[in-house]
């Protein structure tokens, strides 16, 4: 008697974890899990989004190989998208975990008054659309916009920058402030052709345009960060402050020296949500500028979207999407390398 | 408690660290001007819009900077109803999406959270490793694929093709997980002997105990929802104009007025507007954003 109830309730148990997981599970497996190989398979033929994919011909390594090795049009856009969204994840990255920590280190203290409209504050940003933002910086940033308006009235010499419509890189202006322009630089450094594009246009930087929406997205996300760090630096021990300034420490060998070590976890965290993120932007182009001007905005994931929806070549958007993948893949394995390396250290 | 020990231990610090009174009252005025100089980077973008959406276009075009409208007018708002823009009816569908995405994720997510947790059959490790592998997944790289699947299931530019794809994700079915394992199992064993189904039990007992991260969810799931572009672009399309959300809408707002002049007007206003639901809810919920955002990183 006691045992067949046993094994009712087995079995009853065994319906019910499969029937609670069932629906969820299937969700993830059809619009995620499946998906992801169907992108592979889709890197290796040419489909228009129009036919039925399965008549779709096979292509084999061709978009991988115009992307990547023959020096075409495709390639080029591909290496362009790979420098932009290369400088963004390099500027953003950083800069807003920097900015982040400090402002969570200034922030940390007892006896703070405010806290609650700091927090909001500088919290608010992050839980707005990037649509809305999209919308208001474009008009901040238009020529006559309020930026250039408050620049001005702090500097009269200043000269209205467009910052939604200036493809020039930030290095190659600042090269130029030094003498070295296109005309003045070396003819290996414009001349040298490296995966579609010449040296110069390698390095000459994020442009003007990229740089704002730069701006714009760690505004965005500075404030969420720190307060992930405000909330790691209050399980920092006290006493070990305490000890460090016994010993004569100042606050800055404190910060080295205890605050950065003991927050490792949360910065490696930060960074990497960071890299995955900015490797994946998307929402300001589309918002902004439409991967303009002169296509120095155009992020992969924006080229992606351009490939497939408005150049119907699915195929080709899913190799993109493929080397995306591996791209992401590489720059936390990088990342995860060099916070290790430091740990030895 | 540990406030008060805290407390305590400033003046110690102080003390031991042997700085002078007047140059620890500088560096607290030096602290306080820094965050309040970046208080007011975050607030003013918000402010100005806020202010300029009440203007008149010339208004706005000569006069940005000044933060009383005069004359005021609602002509901006309005024609959010008009023309190109048709808001309400992509208000309508936000919280339709939004609503929809949430209660179904809060749902879906708690009873899979919940089998995996408490109830053990065979396949169960699995299951979980698989809904973790989805966690690693960039959602940019889905996006082609995403839309041969709808446009195979004849879902694109439907409603049920805009919830679907959202309506699980990985990150709420490990959150509840990590709730009901640290659920006592008392209680459940006590309502299991009473004759309660599973069901029974996960709804009567362990539910209720859920606030807390039922709440974090509820508010992850209606903000990602409310401000999804990206995943509406491609379920919905360019063409199916009744069916978008208000992102897709306004979003195209910028490409409705090429060849003339951008109207930022209309612009601020839909941004605003776009907003406030977000700025309500986080003012009501505070609490549960920040715990929640700090909770993630701490597990990650």
């Amino acid at each position: 008697m006691a045992t067949t109830n046993i094994a009712g309730q087995r079995r009853q148990e065994l319906i019910a974890g499969y029937s609670f997981v069932a629906p969820a599970l299937i969700i993830l497996l059809v619009f995620l899990f499946i998906p992801m190989f169907f992108t592979l398979w889709m890197s290796f033929r040419d489909w228009s989004g129009i036919t039925p994919p399965a008549e779709s011909g096979a292509v084999g390594l061709q978009w991988y190989e115009r992307l990547l090795v023959l020096d075409n049009v495709r390639r080029t856009d591909f290496f362009t998208a790979f420098k932009n969204t290369f400088y963004y994840a390099l500027g953003v990255v950083p800069t807003q975990t920097v900015l982040a920590l400090l402002l969570a280190v200034i922030a940390n203290q007892q006896l703070l008054r405010f806290k609650g409209f700091f927090r909001t504050t500088f919290y608010f940003p992050s839980i707005t659309s990037s649509v809305a933002i999209g919308l208001i910086f474009l008009w901040i940033y238009q020529s006559g916009g309020i930026l250039n308006q408050v620049i001005k009235a702090v500097n009269p010499a200043y000269r209205n920058i467009s910052w939604m419509n200036d493809p020039t890189g930030i290095i190659h202006n600042t090269l130029a402030v030094f003498g070295l322009t296109l005309r003045t630089a070396p003819a290996w450094l414009t001349e040298t052709n490296v995966l579609g594009l010449t040296l110069w246009q390698w390095l000459s930087g994020p442009s003007v345009t990229m740089t704002a929406l730069m701006m714009l997205v760690i505004w965005t996300t500075a404030g969420t960060m720190m307060l992930v760090f405000l909330a790691a630096l209050q399980d920092i021990p006290r006493p070990l402050y305490e000890a460090a300034s016994v010993d004569g420490a100042t606050s800055v060998q404190q910060f080295f020296s205890i605050t950065v070590p003991m927050l490792r976890p949360t910065i490696f965290f930060v960074v990497t949500l960071g890299l995955i993120g900015t490797f994946q932007v998307f929402d300001q182009m589309f918002v902004m500028t439409s991967g303009g001007p002169a296509g120095t905005t155009t992020s992969l994931a924006y080229l992606i979207y351009r490939a497939g929806f408005n150049d119907s070549q699915m195929g080709l958007a899913s190799a993109i999407s493929v080397l995306l993948f591996l791209i992401i893949f590489t720059a936390t394995l990088i990342q995860r390398r060099i916070f290790s390396d430091r740990a030895v250290a | 408690m540990a406030q008060q020990a805290q407390a305590i231990h400033v003046p110690a610090t102080r003390a031991a660290g042997g700085a002078p009174a007047w140059l620890v009252s500088l560096a607290t005025i030096f602290r306080y001007l820094i965050l309040f100089a970046f208080a007011l980077i975050f607030l003013a973008p918000f402010i100005f819009a806020i202010a300029n959406s009440f203007k008149t276009a010339p208004q706005i075009a000569q006069d940005a900077l000044n933060l009383i409208p005069n004359p005021f007018t609602l002509e901006n708002y309005l024609k959010l109803t008009r023309g190109a823009a048709n808001v309400p009816l992509w208000t309508f569908n936000s919280l339709l999406f939004a609503g929809v995405v949430t209660v179904g994720r809060v749902f879906l997510c708690s009873l899979a959270g919940y089998a995996l947790a408490r109830i053990s059959f065979p396949g169960r490790n699995i299951v979980f490793l698989a809904v973790l592998a989805t966690m690693m997944i960039p959602g940019v790289v889905l996006l082609i694929p995403r839309f041969i699947i709808l446009k195979q299931m004849n879902l694109l530019a439907t409603y049920p093709g805009g919830i679907l794809p959202i309506l699980v994700d990985a990150f709420g079915i490990f959150l509840m997980k990590q709730f009901f394992e640290s659920l006592p199992g008392e209680v459940e064993e006590a309502a299991r002997i009473d004759g309660a189904t599973p069901f029974q039990i996960f709804w009567r007992v362990s539910l209720p105990m859920a606030t807390a991260p039922l709440i974090a969810l509820t508010i992850f799931a209606f903000q990602g929802t409310w401000n999804e572009l990206q995943h509406f672009l491609i379920a919905l399309g360019p063409t199916a104009r009744d069916l978008w959300p208000l992102t897709l809408g306004l979003a195209t707002l910028r490409g409705a007025g090429v060849g003339q002049q951008l109207d930022f007007g209309l612009f601020l206003a839909g941004s605003i507007l776009m907003t406030l639901p977000m700025a309500l809810i986080f003012i009501v919920f505070q609490r549960y954003f920040v715990e929640s955002s700090s909770h993630s990183a701490v597990k990650g």
